[in-house]
């Protein structure tokens, strides 16, 4: 069976590029096809910005790699335009249960909030999600954006001019070069280009080892993440069971740190640690297995001039909670709108500051997140295996203890209080959770949903009150999306945007953050926010 | 306004409450004894619930010669 991860999917292609006489130049280069480059190639050309993509493979990645996708997430793929299959192909779950020893000590309920219009979390194998953004910019392609991607292309030499970057590029015709206005790096956690460019990656190496097996088996688990700590098939350890599409199950196992990675991978030491799991007589197969060491850290800075890291290049954190993939993506959303205006000439060049600090704000609160969860599953002293220990047995009996078992925390989009684009919060009684600097939350109305209104534009989202239709500032344009207490049908826009607010005038920007809100509509304040969320008052 | 940690004698029954705590880790091992302590921290720090005075108790349990 030709598995998708075993197609050649953007297959090494000759191009004029090659033969040019002096070197032929891009608006962007992005330098990697994974999830985070290519969602950063399609938010760029469908938002008109010419994009060439350079990665040394032609395929989606081995194995399923990251799998679970949250509801930040497939908010940022409807804004790019592949929602909707990833949802489709996607497992839901809720339900999450831990077993401690030889029992379990409870289960939980995610119990998503109503009225949002994707689900708190997905499974999925990161290549599907590749896939489907390989087919998402074959069809803006198609459709007239400029957006190209050349397998077989291995970026070998970066060097920033200063008003542009040259790049060197080895295929399995020769080298070549071509220019870009900006690079954006998502060549993961050993990012060449990172290398090249002699950056730091500083942090902390968790000194474990994690066996992961993709499985296929038709076994009557049912879909929720179990999570084991010190099971008696894995003792003094912690073990992971998910489901994904197609019957592939993942399996993670924690081996400790003084082992023989190349011993263990090897299915005749694999396949019994699985039965040992899953009982002798389910029948199952390998379809991927790998073993990996984490490390939580980040770049000091993810932008350096005209080259700008985002996903695994820029920050890695350990796998509890998802906060790789899914932490990349948000990257690529803050930044693709923000490298659209400065090409356009409707930004100062220093609005791309503004991405360094809100990501490396985000990238700290998943490495914190993350460190965190990785203490409790793999305690690094005696007292703390006591804590753990002692947190765990509480759980079985007291609520109380619940709250302080952490096999993870899941990702949440990040706030960028204090961000230097926010204008200070002008709706008092308005709820914190849409305060300056908070992702939007979705909010159902009638048959429609809040997040589909507002796009990949400014937006002046306006709730019982009046306002333009539309106002350009600093050739800014800014369209309204003018709501009610009669577009309320379920009460989730008041609970969430009004509080106890009357009426209310949000200021959105493209990656759906709240810029700035107040209690009505007031041209010069307007004015100021648009101006404060676009970079025009920052100091270069 | 945040809650000052009580370092002052606040205990009913002192003599009592010192004598049950011994009581409860009699006959115990080193382990069963050091589990059995790690329950009873979390157990009270959830009934104390407040991160400020806990974040004191932290500091006057680390330096008691302080403060």
């Amino acid at each position: 069976m030709n598995k998708i991860f075993e197609v050649p999917l953007y297959p090494y292609r000759r191009h004029a590029d090659q033969d040019a006489l002096s070197p032929a130049h891009h608006k962007v280069a992005v330098i990697g096809a994974g999830p985070v480059g290519l969602a950063a190639a399609v938010d760029l050309a469908q938002q008109g910005v010419e994009v060439v993509v350079l990665d040394e493979n032609d395929k989606v990645s081995f194995g399923s790699r990251a799998i679970c996708f949250a509801k930040r997430t497939l908010e940022i793929a409807d804004r790019l335009g592949l929602g909707a299959p990833l949802v489709d192909k996607g497992v839901r779950w809720s339900i999450g249960k831990v077993f401690f020893d030889e029992r379990k000590v409870y289960d939980f309920n995610l119990l998503p909030e109503e009225g949002h219009k994707r689900p708190a979390f997905i499974n999925l194998q990161q290549y599907y999600i590749e896939e489907y953004l390989v087919k998402r910019a074959r069809e803006i392609e198609a459709g007239g954006a400029q957006i190209a991607l050349r397998g077989g292309n291995k970026v070998a030499g970066i060097t920033d001019h200063g008003d542009h970057v040259a790049l060197s590029i080895d295929t399995p015709e020769g080298q070549y070069e071509i220019t870009a206005d900006y690079v954006i790096a998502c060549d993961g956690a050993a990012s060449p280009v990172r290398s090249m460019l002699g950056l730091d990656f500083v942090g902390r190496v968790f000194e474990d080892n994690f066996l992961i097996a993709d499985v296929i088996m038709e076994a009557d688990f049912p879909t929720e993440r179990w999570f084991w700590f010190d099971p008696p098939f894995n003792k003094g350890q912690s073990a992971l069971l998910h489901k994904q599409p197609d019957g592939v199950w993942r399996i993670d196992l924690q081996l400790g740190w003084d082992i023989d990675k190349e011993q263990e991978k090897k299915p005749e030491n694999v396949t019994p640690r699985l039965k040992a799991m899953l009982g002798d007589d389910v029948e199952f197969s390998l379809e991927w297995v790998s073993i990996y060491t984490f490390q939580c850290r980040r770049m000091e800075k993810f932008r350096h001039n005209r080259v700008i890291f985002a996903g695994d290049s820029a920050h890695q954190v350990s796998p509890f909670g998802a906060r790789g993939a899914n932490s990349g993506l948000q990257d690529t959303d803050n930044l693709a709108w923000k490298l659209k205006l400065v090409l356009d000439g409707l930004a100062p060049d220093a609005l791309l500051d503004s991405y360094d600090a809100e990501r490396v704000f985000g990238a700290d609160e998943n490495i914190l997140n993350s460190s965190r969860s990785t203490d409790f599953i793999t305690p690094k002293s005696e007292i703390s295996r006591v804590f753990r220990d002692a947190v765990l047995d509480l759980s079985e009996h007291h609520a109380f203890a619940r709250p302080l078992v952490n096999s993870g925390r899941l990702s949440m989009p990040c706030t960028y209080d204090g961000s230097p684009l926010n204008t200070p919060d002008a709706l008092p009684l308005g709820p914190a959770r849409t305060r300056p600097g908070s992702p939007c939350p979705d909010a159902a109305l009638g048959n429609r949903f809040l997040l589909d209104g507002l796009g990949d534009r400014f937006t002046l989202l306006t709730i019982n009150t009046d306002a333009p239709d539309s106002l350009t500032e600093s050739g800014i344009t800014v369209t309204r999306l003018a709501l009610s207490d009669q577009d309320d049908v379920t009460g989730a826009l008041t609970a969430r945007y009004l509080g106890d607010a009357p009426a209310a005038v949000y200021l959105i920007r493209p990656d759906q953050h709240v810029a700035a809100r107040f209690r009505a509509y007031d041209d010069t304040a307007i004015r100021a926010a648009i101006r404060c969320a676009t970079g025009q008052d920052i100091q270069a | 306004m945040t809650a000052d940690l009580i370092l002052t004698p606040n205990m009913d029954r002192p003599d009592d409450i010192y004598a049950g705590l011994l009581a409860t880790h009699e006959g115990l091992t080193k382990d069963a004894s050091d589990a059995l302590n790690a329950r009873l921290i979390l157990i009270l720090m959830n009934h104390i619930g407040q991160h400020d005075v806990l974040a004191q108790a932290l500091q006057a349990a680390k330096s008691p010669e302080k403060g």
